[in-house]
């Protein structure tokens, strides 16, 4: 992700990193997705309603063998499949265009309502921000999923508690977080949203029997993972130069080598 | 015109099971034939349109085909992002229907005038647009809607308006239907006010002047055929919508005009009656919103015959 965002020069990099232990959590240990049965009816699908962060699940589906190497290489540049925020039906596991916040959840309620009249099991995941939830049209679902008893609906919420231009706590009241989605009607739970483990053991309850969806808050760092983009909100928008993509690169442990390499292969795009 | 969408919107359902329908919470006793019948295709999704349009995306990406119901501006301008992204960008089958098009719910006040969905709606891509002038087309205009592969916007009235076919009119999408043969003028009704225009073109009649009538229920794509014939055999086409002028039918037709390569194959004189650019601020009937308007009758049929004086002057000039 660090990589994509240096060399299509592409922002929103700290904003995909607070997700992705969320993110993986769900493509790893949770959801049933064939990698090569991306068509399955009855497949778990998961909505990334942050789409500005959408680095984070192409990087995901290109490590699960989904998005080639070749699909990723070219991101973001002219004419490629992949964008910058993603266009409809650009990949398998790319399920909904997003980009735009408060879709995903509607969206999410339509195909766990599909589930239910097609008379499949699937579950449908939703991957949302804080900052989102200043949507009205997430409050708008808040209250339909639980009308529907949609217990095969589960939200994963990457509280980074930041938005574009402030705390998210500032900006909006959205305190008291966890019990705002209790209170509509949800099972929610209030997590470490970089611990996995944590993260599976709920959703390997998921139904959990009370027919309620799932309301997943996980309590993420922005920028998580590179010490100088940690909870620093200028990485919102910030795109990492060459020197600050070496020094992410060497503080996650991967050889230099490989960071050379990938800059070389990058530069006929010269896209920033 | 909504009964006729309930009871034929129940039948498409019972011959189609991918057909889903979605209500915010109108309709009270009017589908329940269709809770009855279909209990686990309907949703009341509550007073909350943006939700309800990504609900009917999630279940068309699905391969279902849902229906999206409620009062005009609530299922179009509310949440007309949910329709550009969610429909549109993902080109998905979902049929938006909307009561009370044009000033169908005058009483109801401005809140509820919905005079300007046509021009939100046609400017979406892959968004086919229909506005049917009676029950019958109703019927056949939801029909078309649901057999095709992208979004469609079908405006319907309320209840009781005049009924004008005597069966349901094969409907397609850029369709549209001759109600009156007519030699001397051709009015294009889009929609609802059709019976007014009806109207107008008796009162011409009565006057020795013969104007065809058509019901221009595909507002997008048009007629091109329709518009080609008209432009080509009529000194004077004249559009009437229960419209805004700024996007409606009568501008698209206006838009098909300006870009005719042969402007010598179009000479008829283009006019168009709608509503104006204002909100009505006063309280009153549909007929009397109509009036307010210039939506009437004799003021159609007078712009007409004014419309034809000149030309004729002009070409006696």
């Amino acid at each position: 992700m660090i990589a994509l965002s240096h060399t299509a020069g592409t922002p929103h990099l700290a904003s995909a990193l607070s997700c992705l232990d969320l993110l993986t959590t769900a493509y790893y240990s949770a959801m049933r997705f064939d990698p090569a049965r991306t068509d399955d009816p009855a497949r778990d699908r998961l909505i990334f309603s942050k789409g500005h962060a959408i680095p984070a699940l192409y990087a995901v589906l290109h490590d699960i063998g989904v998005i080639s190497d070749a699909l990723l290489a070219d991101y973001n540049r002219d004419g490629a499949v992949l964008a910058e925020q993603p266009a409809p039906f650009c990949a398998p596991g790319v399920e909904v265009a997003t980009g735009s916040l408060g879709h995903g959840l509607p969206i999410g309620i339509g195909m766990a309502l599909s589930g239910r009249i097609r008379g499949d099991d699937r579950r449908v995941f939703v991957l949302m921000s804080d900052g989102e939830c200043n949507e009205g049209s997430v409050w708008e679902a808040a209250m339909f999923a639980p009308a529907q008893k949609l217990d095969r609906l589960c939200v994963l919420i990457d509280f980074n508690k930041w938005q574009a231009t402030g705390r998210s706590r500032e900006v909006m009241a959205i305190d008291p977080f966890v019990e705002k989605w209790r209170a509509f009607g949800w099972s929610a739970h209030e997590v470490d949203g970089h611990d996995p483990a944590a993260i599976s053991a709920i959703l390997e309850n998921f139904p959990d029997g009370s027919g309620r969806p799932i309301a997943i808050v996980g309590h993420t760092v922005k920028g998580k993972g590179v010490s100088f983009m940690e909870d620093d909100n200028n990485w919102h928008y910030k795109v990492p130069d060459r020197d600050a993509f070496l020094r992410a690169w060497s503080e996650l442990g991967q050889p230099e080598e490989e960071a050379l390499a990938l800059l070389e292969a990058a530069q006929p795009a010269g896209a920033h | 015109m909504r009964n006729a969408f309930a009871d034929e919107l129940l039948k498409i359902a019972l011959e189609d099971p991918k057909v889903v329908m979605l209500s915010g919470d109108i309709g009270n006793r009017l589908f329940d034939k269709f809770k009855e019948q279909a209990p686990e295709r309907f949703f009341n999704c509550g007073v909350a349109e943006a939700n309800l349009i990504g609900v009917a995306a999630g279940l068309a990406m699905d391969g279902l085909r849902p229906v999206a119901y409620t009062i005009v501006p609530f299922i179009t301008a509310r949440c007309l992002e949910q329709i550009r992204v969610d429909l549109c960008y993902h080109n998905l089958p979902v049929t938006v229907v909307g009561v009370g098009g044009g000033l169908s719910y005058a009483s109801l006040g401005g809140t509820h005038h919905a005079c300007e969905d046509l021009a939100m709606l046609r400017c979406l891509p892959e968004m086919d647009v229909y506005a049917p002038a009676d029950a019958m087309e109703v019927r056949g205009c939801l029909r078309s809607a649901l057999s095709n592969d992208s979004p469609a916007y079908v405006r319907i009235g309320k209840k009781r308006e005049p009924v004008f076919h005597k069966s349901v009119p094969d409907c397609r999408p850029g369709g549209s239907v001759q109600l009156k043969p007519g030699a001397d003028a051709v009015l294009l009704a889009c929609g609802n006010i059709l019976p007014v225009v009806m109207e107008a073109a008796e009162r011409l009649a009565s006057q020795g002047i013969e104007a065809a009538v058509h019901s221009a229920y595909g507002v997008k794509p048009l007629d091109d055929a329709l518009l080609t014939r008209a432009f080509r055999d009529y000194p004077v086409v004249a559009t009437v919508e229960e419209h805004t002028l700024l996007g409606g039918y009568g501008s698209a037709v206006a838009e098909w005009l300006a870009d005719r390569p042969d402007p010598a194959a179009a000479r008829a004189r283009l006019l168009r009656m709608g509503t104006g650019d204002s909100f009505l601020h006063e309280a009153g009937s549909q007929a009397h919103a109509r009036r307010r308007f210039g939506l009437t009758p004799k003021a159609i049929g007078e712009r007409v015959e004014q419309a034809l004086a000149q030309s004729r002057d002009a070409v006696g000039a």
